[in-house]
């Protein structure tokens, strides 16, 4: 004799509902500001190399968080050092 | 008078007093136009990311200066004259950038006690 047991609504309810994907999006802040840096040295490319993709391209703003001031302040401090050969133009596995 | 920075790269082949000769020429051609130079200091021989004039690395200088705006193009018309200079990059310095490179001078200086 199968024994029906009472709990197999729950498991039909946990099909019906969807699955709680928690999407807490962590909150971007600009890492300037933050720290109080006021100038983008051109000069050191190790730090400027973390707003570069692996091509050596320019990050946008979404995925750095920089603020629209120094988004602009890194991107001139970094085609300044490309110019200068501390940074390539393009590469590959820059990192 | 404003700050002004600027950046040589010098083509790698040059033995040491070709290297510092180009320095003191370089010094020679602030006075010449009335600059005031604050600071200079010797990057040496660094690998570049890409190639210039088909050479791999490059000896690159830094001089830090106090300049009249009009002497600028003239400075930069010499340095395009001589050919032992393969790239320079000359930069206006703001008040933010001014107390960078102090705060960068101070803690180079420190490093040098340190050795």
């Amino acid at each position: 004799m199968i024994e029906i047991n009472t709990t197999k609504s729950s498991d039909e309810l946990r099909f019906l509902s969807p699955p709680k994907v928690e999407t807490s999006t962590k909150k971007k802040y600009c890492r300037f500001k933050k720290m109080k840096i006021k100038y983008v040295d051109y000069k050191d490319p190790d730090f400027l190399m973390r707003f570069l993709n692996e091509q050596g391209k320019l990050l946008p703003r979404r995925i750095t968080g920089n603020s629209l001031k120094f988004q602009r302040k890194v991107a001139q401090a970094v085609k300044r050092a490309r110019q200068l050969a501390l940074l390539p133009y393009v590469s590959d596995l820059l990192k | 008078m404003n700050n002004y920075e600027t950046i040589l790269i010098l083509n790698p082949v040059l033995s040491d007093e070709q290297v510092k000769e180009s320095m003191d020429k370089f010094k020679k051609l602030l006075k010449s136009v009335k600059a005031e130079c604050l600071f200079d200091e010797l990057w040496g021989l660094k690998k570049m990311k890409y190639s210039i004039q088909n050479r791999k690395t490059g000896f690159y200088m830094l001089f830090q200066f106090k300049s009249s705006p009009e002497s600028i193009s003239d400075l930069e018309i010499e340095l395009k004259r001589d050919e032992r200079i393969m790239r320079f990059l000359t930069i206006k310095l703001d008040k933010h950038a001014m107390a960078y490179a102090e705060r960068r001078r101070s803690n180079l200086k420190s490093k040098e006690k340190v050795k």
